[in-house]
């Protein structure tokens, strides 16, 4: 057991060692890996990021009625009783055009504009609710009512925020592609970088061999070695990743503003980034692996 | 105990090595195995420690017929017998000292346990002045003490040496013998490979020696 853990410990500092001698290469083998991983780590963020965005903007089976501005109250009170018979509807809620430009009173920025016209400019308006959230139906209610007498305009608020969603959905699985794809160009680096390590080291290991290393001890610097660049390089494209989006969030910022909103690009959370280190790790690793299999076979006997 | 029955080693290509061979080495023996290069010593001794296995027969060492032992087995083996190489296999890249700490690094001796082992090691064989020094700035006889400072600082009980005293002056050739008998001296059990007559005779001189010949792959004498 103290042989062993001994065997580890030696590993592990011979391994920071080898990195340390030859910084100049460990650092370009931790920036490839970290640019590797940066592209869809980067994506993810921003995947996380809109979906929060989306999630805080209601996408409720809802459509607005806005109604012609010369309507009378017993024309009002009639479209309010034919909205509620409508078929699958759960509420109705009437605003008035007095209560819509009190409301725009308060916003800030709208104060100055209001107090500026003559006369109200908003309509009155229902905003209905349905049971379900099929978007079929919404669409087919919300075609209805737009040809009803006194309805101005319909606007279905929800469209806009399924479409985002079905973009997040299609971005998702670009983000799983691309880190596909970039974790083999990453499995490859840590494979040739071993299989470099292996040829330079070729003495060392077939001595050690003939004085009696298991293969095990033969192969642990190694694993070492790539799960150690694949953290290196993991925690690279992290660095990345916040580096851009700290350099992003200035433009976005100025972005956001002109919605009067605060949006920004947050950080992942830690449960994400520590799966991103475990996961280039794990390539790191599997790299390792794969290179040293295949090269330390011709030292066994014949 | 070595016990070789009916030894066979055909290389790729069809070339016969050694052609079944029996020999028996007991426990402390001094045992020389002599003849011209190309006659097999370097075959038989690289069985030993599985650097090479046997094509038919057995080679029996205390106990194990280590020609059939499964790879996982084999490092273990190893570690009981050291192996004097007749390229020496020095790792220049790396002082005296951490040369003779390989066999015991690979193995896991904590680093204080190994660096007195190592040093007694090398004091053995006079290089412990030395320990700092890379193994190129050694002169030959000092390389080839270093080699035998590595192969007893695990302690084994059985040593093989390929060729030890080929390239060296006389005198530095002596030192080695002296070194060998010294060993024997104390149990250790020896197999050396020479075609050197004089090391024979010297080690003969100086203790109770075996010899024997081989010819062609063939056990003579």
């Amino acid at each position: 057991m103290k042989a062993w853990l001994t065997l580890h410990w030696m590993a592990f500092l011979g391994t920071v060692a080898k990195l340390a001698v030859t910084p100049f290469a460990t650092l370009l083998n931790v920036l490839v890996i970290g640019v590797a991983l940066a592209l869809p780590a980067g994506a993810y963020t921003l995947l996380v990021n809109l979906q929060q965005a989306v999630r805080n903007v209601s996408s409720d089976p809802e459509f607005s009625a806005f109604l012609a501005l010369d309507v009378k109250k017993d024309e009002v009170a009639d479209l309010d009783r034919r909205l509620r018979a409508l078929p699958g509807v759960a509420r109705v809620e009437f605003r008035s055009r007095e209560a819509a430009l009190a409301e725009f009173r308060q916003h800030p920025s709208m104060g100055d504009v209001i107090a500026a016209l003559d006369k109200n400019p908003l309509p009155d308006a229902f905003i209905v609710r349905l049971t379900d959230t099929n978007a079929e139906d919404l669409d087919r209610l919300a075609e209805k009512v737009r040809g009803w007498a006194n309805v101005e305009h319909v606007q279905v608020d929800s469209a806009w925020v399924r479409r985002v969603a079905a973009a997040v959905g299609l971005g998702r699985v670009a983000v799983l592609i691309l880190a596909g794809l970039l974790s083999v160009a990453l499995l490859a680096v840590t494979f040739n970088t071993i299989r470099l390590q292996i040829l330079t080291q070729r003495e060392e290991i077939a001595v050690s061999k003939l004085l009696g290393a298991t293969n095990g001890t033969i192969r642990r610097p190694f694993y070492y070695f790539g799960a150690l660049l694949g953290v290196l390089g993991g925690g690279a494209a992290l660095g990345i990743v916040y580096g851009a989006f700290y350099l992003l969030n200035h433009s976005v910022a100025q972005f956001a503003a002109l919605y009067a909103s605060d949006f920004r690009l947050g950080a992942l959370p830690p449960e994400d980034m520590a799966s991103i280190l475990g996961f280039a790790a794990a390539l790191g690793l599997a790299g390792a692996w794969l290179s040293v299999s295949q090269h330390l076979r011709e030292f066994e006997p014949r | 105990m070595i016990e070789f029955s009916a030894v066979t080693k055909r290389y790729p290509g069809g070339y016969e090595a050694l052609k079944s061979v029996n020999l028996t080495i007991a426990d402390g023996d001094l045992l020389f195995i002599t003849g011209h290069s190309g006659a097999g010593k370097s075959t038989l001794l690289k069985l030993l420690p599985v650097i090479e296995r046997a094509t038919s027969g057995s080679v029996i060492v205390n106990g194990q017929n280590v020609s059939a032992m499964r790879p996982a087995a084999i490092p273990y083996l190893r570690r009981n017998i050291g192996q004097i190489f007749q390229d020496q296999k020095l790792l220049y890249d790396r002082s005296v000292f951490d040369n003779v700490m390989l066999p015991l690094s690979v193995t896991g001796v904590p680093f204080k346990d190994g660096a007195k082992r190592a040093r007694a090691a090398l004091d053995k064989v006079g290089l412990l002045t030395r320990e700092k020094a890379n193994p190129i700035a050694l002169s030959g006889g000092e390389q080839q003490r270093l080699a035998i400072a590595r192969a007893i600082v695990n302690r084994p009980s059985i040593i093989i040496a390929d060729e030890p005293t080929s390239n060296l002056d006389a005198d530095y050739a002596a030192e080695i013998i002296d070194l060998f008998v010294a060993f024997h001296q104390v149990g250790v059990t020896l197999v050396i490979a020479t075609h050197d007559e004089s090391a024979v005779s010297r080690a003969a001189a100086r203790a109770t020696v075996r010899s024997v010949q081989l010819r062609s792959g063939e056990l003579v004498a």
